[in-house]
Protein backbone atom coordinates (compact mmCIF):
# COMPACT_ATOMS: atom_id res chain seq x y z
CA UNK A 1 0.00 0.00 0.00
CA UNK A 2 2.79 2.60 1.10
CA UNK A 3 6.60 2.59 0.03
CA UNK A 4 9.19 4.46 1.14
CA UNK A 5 12.24 4.41 -0.38
CA UNK A 6 15.67 6.38 0.91
CA UNK A 7 13.49 9.16 1.47
CA UNK A 8 16.06 11.90 2.90
CA UNK A 9 15.04 15.59 4.19
CA UNK A 10 17.80 17.82 5.79
CA UNK A 11 17.12 21.22 7.38
CA UNK A 12 19.97 23.28 7.17
CA UNK A 13 22.14 20.39 6.34
CA UNK A 14 21.26 18.39 9.18
CA UNK A 15 19.72 15.35 7.84
CA UNK A 16 16.93 14.64 9.97
CA UNK A 17 15.98 11.57 7.97
CA UNK A 18 18.40 10.07 5.77
CA UNK A 19 17.82 6.98 3.19
CA UNK A 20 14.38 5.92 5.22
CA UNK A 21 12.82 2.90 3.64
CA UNK A 22 9.52 1.77 5.08
CA UNK A 23 6.59 -0.49 3.66
CA UNK A 24 3.00 -0.68 5.23
CA UNK A 25 0.68 -3.49 3.75
CA UNK A 26 -3.22 -3.01 3.34
CA UNK A 27 -4.64 -4.06 6.95
CA UNK A 28 -1.10 -3.76 8.48
CA UNK A 29 -0.30 -2.12 11.60
CA UNK A 30 3.10 -0.77 11.80
CA UNK A 31 4.93 0.92 14.25
CA UNK A 32 7.94 3.26 13.83
CA UNK A 33 9.85 3.38 17.01
CA UNK A 34 13.50 5.24 17.79
CA UNK A 35 14.69 7.55 20.46
CA UNK A 36 14.06 11.24 20.21
CA UNK A 37 14.67 13.40 17.38
CA UNK A 38 15.49 9.98 15.49
CA UNK A 39 13.08 11.67 12.98
CA UNK A 40 9.47 9.87 13.03
CA UNK A 41 7.83 13.02 13.40
CA UNK A 42 9.88 14.62 10.05
CA UNK A 43 9.18 11.04 8.49
CA UNK A 44 5.50 11.64 8.54
CA UNK A 45 5.21 15.31 7.72
CA UNK A 46 7.46 13.70 4.25
CA UNK A 47 5.28 11.08 3.45
CA UNK A 48 1.61 13.71 4.29
CA UNK A 49 3.34 16.19 2.30
CA UNK A 50 3.89 18.74 4.95
CA UNK A 51 7.23 18.79 4.11
CA UNK A 52 8.89 17.93 0.86
CA UNK A 53 12.06 15.12 1.02
CA UNK A 54 15.03 16.17 -0.56
CA UNK A 55 15.59 12.52 -2.29
CA UNK A 56 13.88 9.41 -1.98
CA UNK A 57 10.37 8.06 -3.30
CA UNK A 58 7.25 7.57 -1.58
CA UNK A 59 4.60 5.49 -3.73
CA UNK A 60 1.11 5.21 -2.27
CA UNK A 61 -1.03 2.82 -4.16
CA UNK A 62 0.94 2.28 -6.72
CA UNK A 63 1.26 6.03 -7.58
CA UNK A 64 4.40 9.01 -6.10
CA UNK A 65 2.73 11.15 -4.03
CA UNK A 66 5.56 12.88 -2.77
CA UNK A 67 6.29 16.24 -3.30
CA UNK A 68 1.68 16.38 -3.23
CA UNK A 69 0.36 19.51 -1.35
CA UNK A 70 -1.24 18.44 2.42
CA UNK A 71 -4.24 18.62 1.19
CA UNK A 72 -3.76 16.30 -2.42
CA UNK A 73 -2.09 13.51 -0.45
CA UNK A 74 -4.96 13.51 2.44
CA UNK A 75 -8.12 13.16 -0.58
CA UNK A 76 -5.66 10.12 -1.69
CA UNK A 77 -6.56 8.33 1.46
CA UNK A 78 -3.63 8.75 4.12
CA UNK A 79 -4.92 11.06 7.04
CA UNK A 80 -2.34 12.22 10.04
CA UNK A 81 -2.84 12.67 13.54
CA UNK A 82 -0.28 15.07 14.89
CA UNK A 83 2.13 14.52 17.63
CA UNK A 84 1.88 18.00 18.93
CA UNK A 85 -1.86 19.05 19.20
CA UNK A 86 -3.73 20.87 16.37
CA UNK A 87 -6.76 21.22 16.34
CA UNK A 88 -9.54 23.99 15.71
CA UNK A 89 -8.75 25.99 18.77
CA UNK A 90 -11.65 28.33 18.75
CA UNK A 91 -14.63 26.07 17.48
CA UNK A 92 -16.44 23.14 19.37
CA UNK A 93 -15.51 19.48 19.32
CA UNK A 94 -17.83 18.55 17.08
CA UNK A 95 -17.19 21.31 14.65
CA UNK A 96 -13.35 20.12 14.50
CA UNK A 97 -14.15 16.69 13.51
CA UNK A 98 -17.43 18.24 10.95
CA UNK A 99 -14.66 20.09 8.93
CA UNK A 100 -12.95 17.37 8.67
CA UNK A 101 -16.22 15.21 7.58
CA UNK A 102 -17.48 18.28 5.04
CA UNK A 103 -14.28 18.14 3.29
CA UNK A 104 -14.17 14.19 2.80
CA UNK A 105 -17.75 14.67 1.04
CA UNK A 106 -16.40 17.77 -0.61
CA UNK A 107 -19.21 20.23 0.67
CA UNK A 108 -16.96 23.18 2.05
CA UNK A 109 -17.81 25.10 -0.74
CA UNK A 110 -21.30 24.82 -0.26
CA UNK A 111 -22.30 28.94 0.40
CA UNK A 112 -26.28 28.92 1.10
CA UNK A 113 -27.53 26.38 3.00
CA UNK A 114 -26.64 25.81 6.79
CA UNK A 115 -23.82 23.57 8.10
CA UNK A 116 -26.69 21.73 10.48
CA UNK A 117 -27.81 19.55 7.61
CA UNK A 118 -24.22 18.46 6.52
CA UNK A 119 -22.28 15.68 7.96
CA UNK A 120 -24.05 15.32 10.87
CA UNK A 121 -24.30 11.86 11.36
CA UNK A 122 -20.76 10.74 10.45
CA UNK A 123 -19.41 13.46 12.70
CA UNK A 124 -21.30 11.96 15.65
CA UNK A 125 -20.59 8.57 14.83
CA UNK A 126 -17.19 9.17 14.86
CA UNK A 127 -17.48 11.43 18.59
CA UNK A 128 -19.26 8.20 19.42
CA UNK A 129 -16.75 6.19 18.62
CA UNK A 130 -13.75 7.68 19.99
CA UNK A 131 -15.84 8.92 23.38
CA UNK A 132 -16.28 12.16 23.22
CA UNK A 133 -19.89 12.14 22.06
CA UNK A 134 -20.58 13.79 25.35
CA UNK A 135 -18.17 16.56 25.23
CA UNK A 136 -19.21 17.96 21.60
CA UNK A 137 -20.56 21.22 22.35
CA UNK A 138 -17.31 22.30 24.20
CA UNK A 139 -14.74 24.68 22.60
CA UNK A 140 -12.30 22.60 22.06
CA UNK A 141 -9.53 24.85 23.39
CA UNK A 142 -11.03 24.40 26.76
CA UNK A 143 -10.32 20.48 26.53
CA UNK A 144 -7.80 18.71 28.71
CA UNK A 145 -4.60 17.35 26.49
CA UNK A 146 -5.57 13.56 26.89
CA UNK A 147 -9.25 14.88 25.09
CA UNK A 148 -7.38 17.30 22.93
CA UNK A 149 -5.14 14.33 21.35
CA UNK A 150 -8.51 11.84 21.47
CA UNK A 151 -9.58 14.79 19.19
CA UNK A 152 -7.01 14.51 16.91
CA UNK A 153 -7.25 11.34 16.19
CA UNK A 154 -11.31 12.19 15.91
CA UNK A 155 -10.40 14.47 13.24
CA UNK A 156 -7.95 12.39 11.11
CA UNK A 157 -11.17 10.06 11.32
CA UNK A 158 -13.06 12.22 9.64
CA UNK A 159 -11.33 12.03 6.33
CA UNK A 160 -12.34 7.83 6.39
CA UNK A 161 -8.69 7.58 5.76
CA UNK A 162 -7.47 4.13 3.92
CA UNK A 163 -4.20 5.21 5.74
CA UNK A 164 -4.19 6.51 9.01
CA UNK A 165 -1.09 7.86 10.44
CA UNK A 166 -0.41 8.41 14.58
CA UNK A 167 2.73 10.51 15.62
CA UNK A 168 2.63 9.44 18.98
CA UNK A 169 -0.60 8.99 19.98
CA UNK A 170 -0.52 8.80 23.51
CA UNK A 171 1.71 11.53 24.00
CA UNK A 172 1.12 13.06 27.16
CA UNK A 173 -1.78 11.22 28.35
CA UNK A 174 -2.00 9.91 31.97
CA UNK A 175 -1.79 6.02 32.27
CA UNK A 176 -5.90 5.61 32.43
CA UNK A 177 -6.23 7.87 29.20
CA UNK A 178 -3.56 5.65 27.85
CA UNK A 179 -5.21 2.61 28.53
CA UNK A 180 -8.91 4.03 26.96
CA UNK A 181 -6.96 5.29 23.84
CA UNK A 182 -4.91 1.61 23.00
CA UNK A 183 -8.46 0.21 23.16
CA UNK A 184 -9.41 2.46 20.98
CA UNK A 185 -6.70 1.88 18.61
CA UNK A 186 -7.59 -1.80 18.52
CA UNK A 187 -11.50 -0.99 18.10
CA UNK A 188 -10.40 0.89 14.65
CA UNK A 189 -8.47 -1.48 13.26
CA UNK A 190 -10.85 -4.27 14.19
CA UNK A 191 -13.48 -2.90 13.52
CA UNK A 192 -13.19 -0.49 10.42
CA UNK A 193 -10.14 -2.88 9.21
CA UNK A 194 -7.76 0.55 9.05
CA UNK A 195 -4.39 0.29 8.36
CA UNK A 196 -2.48 2.25 10.92
CA UNK A 197 1.27 3.48 11.25
CA UNK A 198 2.34 5.02 13.94
CA UNK A 199 5.28 6.07 16.19
CA UNK A 200 4.88 5.25 20.09
CA UNK A 201 7.75 5.73 22.92
CA UNK A 202 5.53 2.96 25.07
CA UNK A 203 7.35 -0.15 24.13
CA UNK A 204 4.35 -2.18 25.34
CA UNK A 205 1.98 -0.45 23.62
CA UNK A 206 4.12 -0.63 20.68
CA UNK A 207 4.66 -4.56 21.01
CA UNK A 208 1.25 -5.22 21.96
CA UNK A 209 -0.39 -4.07 18.69
CA UNK A 210 2.36 -3.38 16.14
CA UNK A 211 2.20 -6.63 13.26
CA UNK A 212 5.58 -4.87 12.17
CA UNK A 213 8.09 -2.61 13.58
CA UNK A 214 10.41 -0.24 11.78
CA UNK A 215 13.38 0.98 13.69
CA UNK A 216 15.08 4.53 13.39
CA UNK A 217 17.88 6.38 14.61
CA UNK A 218 19.49 9.32 13.58
CA UNK A 219 16.93 9.56 10.60
CA UNK A 220 17.79 6.15 8.97
CA UNK A 221 16.01 2.98 9.21
CA UNK A 222 17.84 0.39 10.88
CA UNK A 223 15.64 -2.80 10.47
CA UNK A 224 11.72 -3.41 9.84
CA UNK A 225 10.49 -6.67 10.77
CA UNK A 226 7.96 -8.80 12.90
CA UNK A 227 8.00 -7.95 16.70
CA UNK A 228 10.26 -10.90 17.73
CA UNK A 229 12.87 -10.00 14.95
CA UNK A 230 13.17 -6.85 16.19
CA UNK A 231 13.53 -7.59 19.43
CA UNK A 232 16.20 -10.24 19.09
CA UNK A 233 18.37 -7.74 16.60
CA UNK A 234 21.41 -7.06 18.16
CA UNK A 235 21.71 -3.31 16.46
CA UNK A 236 18.59 -2.92 17.65
CA UNK A 237 19.45 -3.77 21.12
CA UNK A 238 22.36 -1.86 21.24
CA UNK A 239 20.89 0.95 19.76
CA UNK A 240 17.55 1.71 21.52
CA UNK A 241 16.42 -1.55 23.23
CA UNK A 242 18.82 -1.35 25.65
CA UNK A 243 18.95 -5.20 25.96
CA UNK A 244 15.20 -5.70 26.86
CA UNK B 1 -27.97 21.45 17.76
CA UNK B 2 -29.17 23.70 15.06
CA UNK B 3 -30.24 22.32 12.07
CA UNK B 4 -32.02 25.25 10.10
CA UNK B 5 -29.85 28.57 8.97
CA UNK B 6 -32.40 30.90 11.00
CA UNK B 7 -33.21 30.37 14.73
CA UNK B 8 -35.87 32.30 16.42
CA UNK B 9 -34.31 32.24 19.56
CA UNK B 10 -31.44 33.76 18.73
CA UNK B 11 -32.42 36.18 15.46
CA UNK B 12 -35.42 37.70 17.53
CA UNK B 13 -33.21 40.86 18.63
CA UNK B 14 -32.01 41.39 15.54
CA UNK B 15 -35.61 41.30 14.61
CA UNK B 16 -36.81 43.89 16.57
CA UNK B 17 -33.90 46.25 16.19
CA UNK B 18 -34.89 46.25 12.38
CA UNK B 19 -38.43 46.65 12.71
CA UNK B 20 -37.22 49.96 15.32
CA UNK B 21 -34.96 51.30 12.40
CA UNK B 22 -38.29 51.32 9.92
CA UNK B 23 -39.53 53.64 12.00
CA UNK B 24 -36.58 55.96 12.89
CA UNK B 25 -36.91 58.41 9.89
CA UNK B 26 -40.21 59.25 11.45
CA UNK B 27 -38.61 60.45 14.94
CA UNK B 28 -35.10 62.27 13.21
CA UNK B 29 -34.43 64.98 11.71
CA UNK B 30 -32.69 64.92 8.13
CA UNK B 31 -29.50 65.58 9.29
CA UNK B 32 -29.71 61.87 11.56
CA UNK B 33 -31.40 60.63 8.70
CA UNK B 34 -28.92 60.91 6.49
CA UNK B 35 -26.09 60.09 8.93
CA UNK B 36 -28.01 56.77 10.16
CA UNK B 37 -27.75 56.11 6.36
CA UNK B 38 -23.98 56.36 6.03
CA UNK B 39 -24.28 54.24 8.98
CA UNK B 40 -25.69 51.20 7.44
CA UNK B 41 -23.45 51.71 4.15
CA UNK B 42 -20.48 51.57 6.39
CA UNK B 43 -22.09 48.76 8.44
CA UNK B 44 -22.68 47.02 5.24
CA UNK B 45 -18.71 47.49 4.20
CA UNK B 46 -17.62 46.50 7.78
CA UNK B 47 -19.75 43.74 7.56
CA UNK B 48 -18.56 42.64 3.89
CA UNK B 49 -14.41 42.78 5.05
CA UNK B 50 -14.97 41.00 8.74
CA UNK B 51 -16.28 37.79 6.45
CA UNK B 52 -12.73 37.27 5.40
CA UNK B 53 -10.62 39.26 8.41
CA UNK B 54 -12.97 38.09 11.41
CA UNK B 55 -13.87 35.05 9.96
CA UNK B 56 -11.61 33.70 7.87
CA UNK B 57 -8.17 34.91 9.18
CA UNK B 58 -7.29 37.06 6.10
CA UNK B 59 -5.11 40.40 6.16
CA UNK B 60 -7.39 42.29 3.86
CA UNK B 61 -5.72 45.78 4.70
CA UNK B 62 -7.38 47.36 1.44
CA UNK B 63 -10.90 46.64 1.45
CA UNK B 64 -11.84 49.84 0.57
CA UNK B 65 -10.31 49.48 -2.51
CA UNK B 66 -12.99 47.30 -4.05
CA UNK B 67 -15.95 49.30 -2.25
CA UNK B 68 -14.77 52.27 -4.41
CA UNK B 69 -14.73 49.81 -7.13
CA UNK B 70 -18.13 49.22 -6.69
CA UNK B 71 -19.01 53.13 -5.86
CA UNK B 72 -17.35 54.34 -9.35
CA UNK B 73 -18.62 51.06 -11.28
CA UNK B 74 -22.37 52.48 -10.44
CA UNK B 75 -21.25 55.82 -11.10
CA UNK B 76 -20.06 56.11 -14.10
CA UNK B 77 -22.64 53.49 -15.32
CA UNK B 78 -25.52 55.80 -14.48
CA UNK B 79 -23.15 59.01 -15.54
CA UNK B 80 -21.92 57.99 -18.76
CA UNK B 81 -24.08 55.78 -20.33
CA UNK B 82 -27.53 55.66 -20.96
CA UNK B 83 -28.23 51.83 -19.40
CA UNK B 84 -31.45 51.69 -16.89
CA UNK B 85 -30.14 52.07 -13.15
CA UNK B 86 -31.12 48.62 -12.38
CA UNK B 87 -27.83 47.71 -14.83
CA UNK B 88 -25.39 50.18 -13.19
CA UNK B 89 -26.63 48.36 -9.71
CA UNK B 90 -26.03 45.10 -10.86
CA UNK B 91 -22.34 45.38 -12.11
CA UNK B 92 -20.95 47.03 -9.19
CA UNK B 93 -20.98 44.18 -6.97
CA UNK B 94 -19.76 42.20 -9.74
CA UNK B 95 -17.26 44.45 -10.90
CA UNK B 96 -15.99 44.62 -6.98
CA UNK B 97 -16.24 40.56 -6.75
CA UNK B 98 -13.64 40.22 -9.88
CA UNK B 99 -11.22 43.46 -8.60
CA UNK B 100 -11.49 40.88 -5.29
CA UNK B 101 -10.97 37.85 -7.60
CA UNK B 102 -8.01 39.71 -9.53
CA UNK B 103 -6.11 41.10 -6.62
CA UNK B 104 -6.98 38.01 -4.50
CA UNK B 105 -5.44 35.57 -6.87
CA UNK B 106 -1.87 37.18 -6.22
CA UNK B 107 -2.20 37.58 -2.13
CA UNK B 108 -3.66 34.27 -1.19
CA UNK B 109 -0.28 33.07 -2.79
CA UNK B 110 1.47 34.78 0.11
CA UNK B 111 1.32 34.89 4.03
CA UNK B 112 -0.49 37.01 6.49
CA UNK B 113 1.64 40.48 6.72
CA UNK B 114 3.01 39.93 3.20
CA UNK B 115 -0.59 38.89 1.80
CA UNK B 116 -1.62 42.58 3.54
CA UNK B 117 0.90 44.04 2.04
CA UNK B 118 0.42 43.17 -1.59
CA UNK B 119 -2.92 43.65 -0.69
CA UNK B 120 -2.25 47.30 0.48
CA UNK B 121 0.06 47.80 -2.92
CA UNK B 122 -2.27 46.34 -5.67
CA UNK B 123 -4.71 48.77 -3.79
CA UNK B 124 -3.12 51.42 -3.77
CA UNK B 125 -1.99 51.00 -7.23
CA UNK B 126 -5.97 50.83 -8.07
CA UNK B 127 -5.99 54.45 -6.30
CA UNK B 128 -3.56 56.25 -8.32
CA UNK B 129 -5.63 54.81 -11.35
CA UNK B 130 -8.68 56.26 -10.39
CA UNK B 131 -7.00 59.53 -8.99
CA UNK B 132 -4.93 60.33 -12.23
CA UNK B 133 -7.32 59.27 -14.97
CA UNK B 134 -8.67 62.41 -15.40
CA UNK B 135 -10.71 61.79 -18.18
CA UNK B 136 -12.83 58.79 -16.51
CA UNK B 137 -13.10 59.53 -13.45
CA UNK B 138 -12.39 63.17 -12.77
CA UNK B 139 -9.60 62.67 -11.24
CA UNK B 140 -9.57 63.89 -7.38
CA UNK B 141 -12.65 66.17 -7.74
CA UNK B 142 -14.42 62.73 -8.28
CA UNK B 143 -17.89 62.59 -10.26
CA UNK B 144 -20.96 64.88 -8.69
CA UNK B 145 -24.71 65.21 -9.31
CA UNK B 146 -24.72 61.17 -10.25
CA UNK B 147 -28.38 60.85 -11.49
CA UNK B 148 -30.28 58.30 -8.80
CA UNK B 149 -33.44 56.75 -9.80
CA UNK B 150 -36.66 58.98 -8.78
CA UNK B 151 -38.24 56.19 -6.51
CA UNK B 152 -35.25 56.23 -4.13
CA UNK B 153 -33.64 59.85 -4.36
CA UNK B 154 -35.34 61.62 -1.68
CA UNK B 155 -33.69 61.39 1.89
CA UNK B 156 -36.28 59.69 3.59
CA UNK B 157 -36.45 56.91 0.46
CA UNK B 158 -32.97 56.40 0.05
CA UNK B 159 -33.02 55.62 3.46
CA UNK B 160 -35.31 53.03 3.80
CA UNK B 161 -33.71 51.30 0.74
CA UNK B 162 -30.39 51.20 2.02
CA UNK B 163 -32.15 50.07 4.72
CA UNK B 164 -33.61 46.94 3.30
CA UNK B 165 -30.52 46.39 1.16
CA UNK B 166 -28.56 45.80 4.12
CA UNK B 167 -30.94 43.37 5.90
CA UNK B 168 -31.10 41.70 2.52
CA UNK B 169 -27.03 41.35 2.84
CA UNK B 170 -26.74 40.59 6.29
CA UNK B 171 -29.25 38.00 5.79
CA UNK B 172 -27.35 36.52 3.38
CA UNK B 173 -23.81 36.76 4.96
CA UNK B 174 -25.14 34.90 7.96
CA UNK B 175 -26.23 31.97 5.70
CA UNK B 176 -22.85 31.91 4.47
CA UNK B 177 -21.79 32.76 8.03
CA UNK B 178 -23.37 29.19 9.24
CA UNK B 179 -22.67 27.66 5.63
CA UNK B 180 -20.33 24.28 5.07
CA UNK B 181 -18.37 27.06 3.43
CA UNK B 182 -18.53 29.62 6.34
CA UNK B 183 -17.21 27.09 8.71
CA UNK B 184 -14.62 26.07 6.93
CA UNK B 185 -13.24 29.59 6.20
CA UNK B 186 -13.40 29.60 10.02
CA UNK B 187 -11.52 26.62 10.35
CA UNK B 188 -8.93 28.20 7.89
CA UNK B 189 -8.69 30.91 10.39
CA UNK B 190 -8.32 29.19 13.41
CA UNK B 191 -5.34 26.37 11.64
CA UNK B 192 -4.78 26.42 7.90
CA UNK B 193 -2.12 23.71 8.48
CA UNK B 194 -4.20 21.45 9.48
CA UNK B 195 -7.42 22.28 6.81
CA UNK B 196 -4.49 21.67 4.93
CA UNK B 197 -4.18 18.24 6.15
CA UNK B 198 -7.70 17.52 5.84
CA UNK B 199 -7.85 18.13 2.53
CA UNK B 200 -9.04 21.36 2.38
CA UNK B 201 -7.25 23.50 -0.37
CA UNK B 202 -6.83 26.29 1.64
CA UNK B 203 -6.15 29.38 -1.04
CA UNK B 204 -8.89 27.77 -3.22
CA UNK B 205 -11.32 28.60 -0.66
CA UNK B 206 -9.63 31.90 0.75
CA UNK B 207 -9.82 33.11 -2.92
CA UNK B 208 -13.38 32.39 -2.91
CA UNK B 209 -14.06 34.48 0.66
CA UNK B 210 -12.46 37.52 -1.07
CA UNK B 211 -14.70 37.18 -3.65
CA UNK B 212 -17.84 36.81 -1.90
CA UNK B 213 -16.71 39.78 0.33
CA UNK B 214 -15.73 42.10 -1.93
CA UNK B 215 -18.92 41.59 -4.19
CA UNK B 216 -20.83 42.58 -0.93
CA UNK B 217 -18.52 45.65 -0.44
CA UNK B 218 -19.49 46.20 -3.84
CA UNK B 219 -22.93 46.48 -3.01
CA UNK B 220 -22.03 49.37 -0.23
CA UNK B 221 -20.28 51.04 -2.99
CA UNK B 222 -23.51 51.34 -4.68
CA UNK B 223 -25.49 52.42 -1.40
CA UNK B 224 -22.98 54.85 -1.08
CA UNK B 225 -23.88 56.69 -4.28
CA UNK B 226 -27.70 56.36 -3.40
CA UNK B 227 -26.93 58.30 -0.42
CA UNK B 228 -24.33 60.76 -1.47
CA UNK B 229 -24.71 60.86 -4.80
CA UNK B 230 -21.39 61.84 -5.62
CA UNK B 231 -17.94 59.42 -5.65
CA UNK B 232 -14.11 60.20 -5.09
CA UNK B 233 -10.90 58.46 -4.45
CA UNK B 234 -10.74 59.06 -0.86
CA UNK B 235 -13.57 55.90 -1.24
CA UNK B 236 -10.36 53.90 -2.50
CA UNK B 237 -7.51 55.44 -0.09
CA UNK B 238 -5.97 53.15 2.32
CA UNK B 239 -7.14 55.12 5.29
CA UNK B 240 -11.04 54.25 4.54
CA UNK B 241 -9.39 50.42 4.56
CA UNK B 242 -7.56 51.44 8.38
CA UNK B 243 -10.66 52.67 9.66
CA UNK B 244 -12.98 49.67 8.17
CA UNK B 245 -10.36 47.00 9.79
CA UNK B 246 -10.63 49.07 13.27
CA UNK B 247 -14.56 48.83 13.21
CA UNK B 248 -14.25 45.50 12.59
CA UNK B 249 -11.87 45.43 15.98
CA UNK B 250 -13.64 47.55 17.79
CA UNK B 251 -17.22 45.39 17.26
CA UNK B 252 -15.61 42.21 17.94
CA UNK B 253 -13.89 40.47 14.40
CA UNK B 254 -15.14 36.81 15.95
CA UNK B 255 -18.56 37.72 16.27
CA UNK B 256 -21.21 37.91 13.75
CA UNK B 257 -23.08 41.22 14.10
CA UNK B 258 -19.78 43.36 16.00
CA UNK B 259 -18.75 44.53 12.76
CA UNK B 260 -22.21 47.09 12.47
CA UNK B 261 -20.94 48.16 15.91
CA UNK B 262 -18.11 49.45 15.45
CA UNK B 263 -19.21 50.98 12.33
CA UNK B 264 -22.18 52.95 14.12
CA UNK B 265 -19.80 53.92 16.98
CA UNK B 266 -16.74 54.99 14.34
CA UNK B 267 -19.41 56.83 12.01
CA UNK B 268 -20.79 58.42 15.20
CA UNK B 269 -17.44 59.66 16.70
CA UNK B 270 -16.18 60.94 12.90
CA UNK B 271 -19.36 62.93 12.46
CA UNK B 272 -18.89 64.53 16.52
CA UNK B 273 -15.55 64.54 16.82
CA UNK B 274 -14.57 65.30 13.45
CA UNK B 275 -16.23 68.65 13.59
CA UNK B 276 -14.27 69.77 16.44
CA UNK B 277 -11.36 68.54 15.51
CA UNK B 278 -8.96 67.68 12.00
CA UNK B 279 -7.12 65.02 14.03
CA UNK B 280 -9.64 62.50 13.55
CA UNK B 281 -7.01 59.88 12.87
CA UNK B 282 -5.21 60.70 16.01
CA UNK B 283 -8.44 60.12 18.28
CA UNK B 284 -9.05 56.19 15.78
CA UNK B 285 -5.18 55.44 16.76
CA UNK B 286 -6.54 56.12 20.37
CA UNK B 287 -9.59 54.85 20.52
CA UNK B 288 -7.45 51.33 18.74
CA UNK B 289 -5.05 51.37 21.69
CA UNK B 290 -7.36 51.36 24.63
CA UNK B 291 -9.57 48.64 22.66
CA UNK B 292 -6.18 46.37 22.74
CA UNK B 293 -5.90 46.62 26.69
CA UNK B 294 -9.99 47.16 27.47
CA UNK B 295 -12.19 45.16 24.95
CA UNK B 296 -9.58 42.92 22.93
CA UNK B 297 -13.11 40.59 21.78
CA UNK B 298 -14.72 43.96 20.62
CA UNK B 299 -17.77 45.48 21.87
CA UNK B 300 -19.63 42.85 20.83
CA UNK B 301 -17.47 39.92 22.01
CA UNK B 302 -17.56 41.81 25.07
CA UNK B 303 -21.31 42.07 25.55
CA UNK B 304 -21.72 37.87 23.78
CA UNK B 305 -19.07 36.75 27.03
CA UNK B 306 -21.44 38.93 29.14
CA UNK B 307 -24.39 37.62 28.52
CA UNK B 308 -23.62 33.73 28.00
CA UNK B 309 -21.50 33.69 30.99
CA UNK B 310 -23.59 31.81 32.99
CA UNK B 311 -24.86 29.30 30.17
CA UNK B 312 -21.70 28.48 28.49
CA UNK B 313 -20.59 26.41 31.63
CA UNK B 314 -22.40 22.88 30.58
N1 LIG C 1 11.66 22.28 11.01
C1 LIG C 1 12.85 21.85 11.50
N2 LIG C 1 13.95 22.62 11.37
C2 LIG C 1 15.14 22.20 11.84
N3 LIG C 1 15.34 21.03 12.44
C3 LIG C 1 14.28 20.22 12.60
C4 LIG C 1 12.98 20.58 12.14
N4 LIG C 1 12.13 19.58 12.43
C5 LIG C 1 12.85 18.65 13.04
N5 LIG C 1 14.16 19.01 13.15
C6 LIG C 1 15.21 18.21 13.74
O1 LIG C 1 15.20 16.95 13.10
C7 LIG C 1 15.44 15.91 14.04
C8 LIG C 1 14.34 14.90 13.95
O2 LIG C 1 13.17 15.47 14.49
P1 LIG C 1 11.80 14.68 14.61
O3 LIG C 1 10.81 15.60 15.19
O4 LIG C 1 11.47 14.07 13.32
O5 LIG C 1 12.17 13.56 15.67
P2 LIG C 1 11.22 12.51 16.35
O6 LIG C 1 11.78 11.17 16.04
O7 LIG C 1 9.82 12.75 15.99
O8 LIG C 1 11.46 12.83 17.88
P3 LIG C 1 10.44 12.74 19.10
O9 LIG C 1 10.40 11.32 19.53
O10 LIG C 1 11.07 13.61 20.15
O11 LIG C 1 9.13 13.26 18.63
C9 LIG C 1 15.56 16.57 15.40
O12 LIG C 1 16.93 16.66 15.73
C10 LIG C 1 14.97 17.94 15.21
O13 LIG C 1 15.64 18.87 16.02
MG1 LIG D 1 8.16 13.28 16.92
Amino acid sequence: MLQVESLTKSFDGFLAVSGANLSVERGEIVAVIGPNGAGKTTLFKLITGHLRPDEGRIIFEGQSISGLRPYEVCRRGISLSFQVVNVFNRMTVFENVQVAVLSHQKKTRKLFSSSGRHGIEETEEILGNVGLADKARRVSGSLSHGDQKVLEMAIALGNRPDLLILDEPTAGMSPEETSVTIDLIHRLTRELGLTILFCEHDMELVFSIAHRIMVMQYGRSLIQGAPQEVRSNEEVQAAYLGGT
Amino acid sequence: MQRGPFNWKTLWPYAAVFAALLFLPMALSRFYIYITAVIYVTALLAMSLNMVVGHGGLYQFHHAAFYGVGAYTCALILVRTELPAWVAFAAAPFAAAFTGLLIGWFCVRLNKLYFGMLQISLGSLLWAIVFRWYDLTGGDDGIHGVPIPDAISTINTSYYFILLVLAACVSVMYLIYRSPFGKTLQAIRDNPERCEAVGINVRRHQLMGIVVATFFAGIAGVLFVVVEGSVFPDLLFWVLSLEVFIMCLLGGWFTFAGPMVGAAVTVALRTFVGTYTEYWTLILGVILILLIFFLPEGVMGFIIEKVQGGEAEE
